[in-house]
């Protein structure tokens, strides 16, 4: 019992991390028909960002309100980065699908690149609260702490897009626009402002993963974000494009399955199952468990 | 034509994914009433319309002139046209499934404006019962009142409006065309139709389409009652231009 109980919350931790990541990037291929590469590097930003603040940014630390500070500091770092990336490369390939993959591919590359060439290849200790070492006993199961910050994050994260998509003019805008993009520009509106609107939450929520990811795993790396994007893709596909719902639901279905398979099977045979899950998905649902809707 | 118009159309020409659909069409709507745009499927009015708000598809271009008043159109994007005063009823509808009634007006308000819920309510007083009602689940009839009403909810300075009773029950085809009918006392309207019932109802002028070049304009009435220019040009007979 106590192993069930450890395995369903680590693997939720997991599915937690992989929807950070999956949530930002369903909503941009959702409504912008971008497939982005470069969602990853948004990710190491965000992780080495929040790492530099904590020992070098005034009022940041690696604990208490300081590890906040330096959270946020990576957030918006992360967020800034997927907004200049949108203006800059993106924006001017909106109807150019095979340069939009080179350039997104290519940016991941080079982003990679140059956090190795900035601080090394070799994983660097993440700093972070002495109480996330800890661990919490939760029916007989002792849970890192780690995996719970995850969960709660995502859970929050969740439930403020959900909000901002029901409530907010520009979440109505994104959710017509995940239908129909076309339409919403026919009624007035200048849907490119909501793409650079969509860049920044997923940027935020990648940069957020970056910065508990780095709790979880205790370092960071400059390819952590790449192999995070694999299985974020596939929460997405499976999800359905364009649903926050969705790659929820597909975060959790991943998550456990990789935990609980790669436990009681070999290890590894758990990502193989993922992928497994994701053909099954594509031959009976190829819309994903959600279809392209935002749901609010 | 004695007035000034409200759109001309000189010389467009679109070509999508390598086909030459509109091949320098040249037209002008009245200032005020109905200009129909007629031809046979496929002679490139929906194409027409579509450039004209400038939505040609991404593997397409449009050439020529379109003006709205001194405004040259074809170089801005669909949502500065729609801002100015150009609104857009679609083909098929295309309101927003996922969303509510509701919803779907709200999305179509305009900062600075005050949106003009009384008029459409007052126009299609369903829309305001169904308000919480997901639009993908409205009939065909309903949605294409919605379609409508969400344009009127803003002033334009000219409407197009693509086969608004396709696929239509005929007790609904009346309903449309009486809100149409009563549209255009005030902007004038770019009708693309199919329904010649419809159009003998609603439209002043008309400009027909043939293999993608304009083949007749001139006064819509006149138009339907020469039975083998109807049938030349519409492949319609005698019988659906009186019926």
């Amino acid at each position: 019992m106590n192993t069930v109980v450890l395995l369903t919350l680590t693997g939720l931790g997991l599915a937690a991390l992989y929807f950070l990541v999956a949530s930002g990037l369903s909503l941009v291929f959702g409504l912008a028909d971008v497939l982005n590469f470069a969602h990853g590097l948004f990710l190491g930003v965000g992780a080495y960002a929040t790492w530099w603040a904590a020992g070098n940014l005034p009022g940041a630390g690696s604990d208490g309100l300081g590890f906040v500070v330096a959270v946020l500091f990576g957030v918006l770092a992360g967020s800034l980065v997927a907004v200049l990336v949108e203006l800059v490369l993106i924006r001017p390939l909106y109807s150019r699908t095979i340069e939009q993959v080179l350039v997104t591919v290519g940016l991941s590359l080079a982003g990679v690149a140059l956090l190795q060439a900035t601080w090394g290849a070799d994983p660097r200790p993440f700093p972070r609260p002495d109480w996330s070492r800890d661990v919490t006993s939760v029916l007989g199961a002792q849970v890192p702490n780690a995996g719970l910050l995850l969960i709660v994050a995502a859970v929050v994260v969740l439930g403020a897009l959900l909000a901002f998509l029901r409530w907010t003019r520009y979440g109505l805008i994104i959710r017509a626009g995940v239908e129909n993009r076309e339409m919403v520009t026919a009624l007035g509106i200048d849907v490119r402002k909501a793409f650079t609107l969509v860049f920044a939450i997923g940027g935020a929520a990648a940069a957020l993963a970056g910065a508990l990811g780095g709790v979880y795993f205790g370092t960071v790396s400059p390819g952590q974000g790449g192999s995070l994007l694999i299985f974020a893709f596939i929460v997405v596909v499976i999800g359905g494009m364009g649903s926050v719902v969705g790659s929820a639901y597909a975060a959790v279905a991943v998550g456990l399955l990789q935990q609980f398979v790669n436990y009681y099977g070999t290890s590894g045979l758990g990502d193989l199952c993922v992928v497994g899950l994701l053909a099954v998905v594509l031959l009976l649902r190829p819309q994903g468990l959600a279809g392209k809707v935002a749901h609010a | 034509m004695a007035v000034e118009p409200i759109l001309s159309v000189e010389d467009l020409s679109v070509r999508i994914a390598g086909l030459h659909i509109l091949q320098g069409v040249s037209f002008e709507v009245a200032p005020t009433g109905v200009t129909v745009l007629l031809g046979r499927n496929g002679v490139g009015k929906s194409t027409t319309l579509r450039a004209i708000v400038g939505l040609t598809p991404r593997n397409g271009e449009a050439r020529g002139t379109v003006r709205m008043g001194a405004q040259s159109l074809l170089a801005r994007p669909t949502h500065r046209l729609v801002r100015g005063g150009l609104g857009y009823v679609p083909e098929d509808r295309c309101v927003f499934a996922g969303l509510t009634v509701a919803e779907n007006l709200r999305l179509a308000e305009r900062r600075g404006t005050t949106p003009a819920y009384d008029k459409v309510f007052a126009l299609f007083p369903e829309l305001d019962r169904r308000g919480r009602q997901r639009a993908g689940s409205l009939s065909g009839g309903q949605q294409q009142m919605l379609a409508i009403g969400r344009v009127l909810l803003n002033d334009n300075r000219l409407l197009l409006v693509d086969e608004p009773t396709k696929g239509l029950a005929p007790k609904v085809v009346t309903e449309v065309a009486e809100v149409l009918e009563r549209v255009a006392e005030s902007v004038p309207v770019l009708l693309v139709e199919q329904n010649l019932a419809v159009v003998r109802r609603l439209a002043s002028d008309a400009v027909v389409l043939s293999a993608g070049r304009v083949a007749w304009t001139g006064d819509a009435r006149e138009l339907l009652l020469e039975t083998a220019l109807t049938k030349s040009l519409l492949g319609v007979g005698s019988a659906e231009v009186h019926s």
